[in-house]
């Protein structure tokens, strides 16, 4: 049983504190709740230097020292306080870096609202027992043998071949039957890799597909891809130590995950509506009658400024595209505007949970579009990283970390 | 030495700190170029979304705009201090930042920089007036 010690404020108020212990308990878990000394609470504030006047914001700070004196044991800590309570994300985010700082607890953030379900959850507590469970595989920084990783996405699968810590193959293709299309790229991947799939010391897999694919090849690391992807980005970016922002636009779906040395402690997922996503971009292409390989550096010599898009629709925004078009704006300033438009609403919704650290590292599908990574850059304000092989960030994790079964 | 000043727009603290030989870090010049800046249209200070966007270094989304554009602008100056100190509980006469959750992560990440530190306490009467004047002394003398 993995001893999550819970540090938060207004779960109880808020009606989901039942969630949390559920999800919890699904993943193998156990919430668990420091014991305090009331008279010890102002001391451990005055220490952290930090002196919130929430009471139980007090609370935590206190509980935080604690667990990081060893006077607590805990196997991971889940740090959580209200959605837009200004003094509670501060002090969830200050304990969030006192904690990683001070000791190798595993720490997952996350500010909720009453609507928080444990199926919410449940990928965050999921990962934060894969990384107690796996923590020294998940220290890996080097591949080893010769290795590969798939990930199975929802709108591609991607396939990669490794051989002492370089790539050596990759393939990848839209998503079709899970299986078939999993077998199709790692065969392509170890053709251009010039070797036999049965020359393969470990197999790694990740994504949706992954327990199906898994099982019919035998991997030997079967794992989520909050874990494997972040892995995948730092390798990838080679930022391995210290702090980093992940930024996931992908086909159907959007991830933003905050790492500290490749680990994650925190991440938002979006998916809702197209708008946010690769998916609208393609719409986008088709419409302007372009390439999509072709719609960045389209949009690098447009300006959005010029053109009012709104994709927190993508029917919405098709038709404002339609209408802009009408209207005589030029096709670069309207592909600068979809750019945009879905880097705004990432930056309005996806990161509105988590707080954005540097570097950020711009993976997925769409980081291969320029235009996307300009968008990124003006919203958030500086550059973000968008390392080579960018859009095979899970299948690099994968071959990374199932080569950690080659050394015992 | 750079002395960064808590609240950053205090009169009296910038003029202790001039006056026994150091460079006070303070608001004073900062928001005088801002709202010089002709070219920017943002009355009456001209922060843009740019600024409090650049406050994200210091707090996450979810922390309100007004927080990450004060911590934006303070950024300017605390990154080039070399020593700082925090008066609490000052009138607002005194300097006043006029958020309390900024002053709180502010004075946080100035303990945390590890640089020389003074806390002060808002004196009360004459008495407490002298010591602190005595104590901003005696730590500005101390700083090399």
């Amino acid at each position: 049983m993995i001893k999550i010690a819970e540090l938060s404020c207004g779960t109880e108020y808020s009606g989901v504190q039942g969630e949390i212990e559920a999800a919890a308990s699904t993943v193998g878990g156990k919430m668990v709740y420091p014991d305090i000394e009331a008279e010890d609470i102002d001391n451990a504030v005055e220490e952290f230097g930090f002196n919130p006047v929430s009471p139980q914001l007090r609370l935590m700070i206190a509980r935080a020292i604690h667990l990081v004196e060893g006077h607590y044991d805990a196997d991971a800590v889940f740090i959580s306080s209200c959605f837009r309570c200004a003094e509670g994300a501060l002090v969830r985010n200050e304990i969030r870096r006192y904690i990683q700082l001070h000791s190798r607890i595993p720490v997952v953030t996350y500010s909720f609202t009453e609507r928080t379900k444990a199926s919410q959850l449940l990928t965050r507590m999921e990962a934060l027992v894969t990384i107690v469970e796996r923590k020294e595989l998940l220290a890996r920084e080097r591949q080893v043998g010769l290795t590969a990783g798939i990930d199975s996405g929802s709108a591609t699968t991607k396939c990669v071949v490794m051989r002492d810590n370089e790539i050596i193959g990759k393939f990848w293709t839209p998503t079709g039957a899970v299986i078939d299309t999993a077998e199709y790229v790692f065969n392509e991947a170890c053709k251009e890799a010039g070797i036999k799939t049965s020359q393969l010391e470990a197999v790694g897999v990740t994504g949706y597909g992954r327990f199906t694919i898994g099982k019919k090849m035998n991997a030997k690391l079967i794992q989520e891809e909050l874990t494997v992807n972040s892995k995948g980005a730092v390798w990838l970016a080679d930022r391995q130590k210290g702090d980093a922002t992940i930024i996931d636009i992908g086909g159907m779906d959007n991830k933003a995950i905050t790492v500290h040395d490749g680990i994650p402690d925190n991440f938002t997922m979006g998916g809702i509506c197209a708008g946010a996503s690769g998916r609208f971009l393609e719409i986008v292409s088709k419409r302007l009658k372009v390439d999509i390989t072709e719609l960045g550096q389209l949009a690098d010599r447009g300006d959005y400024r010029k053109v009012k898009m709104n994709s927190y629709c993508s029917v919405f925004g098709i038709q404002d595209l339609v209408t802009t078009l009408a209207e005589g704006k030029t096709m670069e300033d309207v592909a600068a505007a979809a750019c945009h438009s879905v880097a705004e609403q990432v930056y309005e919704q996806q990161l509105q949970e988590i707080d954005v650290r540097q570097p950020v590292i711009q993976v997925g599908g769409t980081s291969l579009i320029s235009g996307m990574v300009t968008a990124i850059k003006d919203v958030l304000g500086y550059e973000p990283i968008v390392p080579p092989h960018s859009q095979y960030i899970g299948a690099v994790g994968g071959a990374l970390l199932s080569s950690g079964f080659l050394e015992g | 030495m750079k002395v960064f000043i808590v609240p950053p727009n205090s009169l009296i603290l910038f003029d202790l700190v001039e006056r026994f030989g150091h460079e006070p870090l303070s608001t004073m010049q900062l928001i005088q170029e801002m709202v010089d800046n002709l070219e920017i249209d943002s009355p009456p200070l001209n922060v843009t979304p740019d600024d409090v966007k650049r406050g994200l270094k210091y707090a996450g989304i979810e922390v309100p705009s007004g927080i990450r554009g004060r911590l934006a602008v303070w950024s300017e100056l605390f990154e080039q201090a070399d020593a700082t100190i925090i008066m609490e509980d000052a009138p607002y006469a005194f300097g006043c930042v006029g958020c309390h959750r900024t002053n709180l992560i502010l004075n946080y990440l100035l303990r945390q920089r590890g640089m020389p530190l003074l806390e002060l306490r808002y004196p009360l009467d004459d008495e407490e007036a002298m010591t602190m004047v005595l104590q901003v002394k005696g730590f500005l003398g101390g700083l090399k």
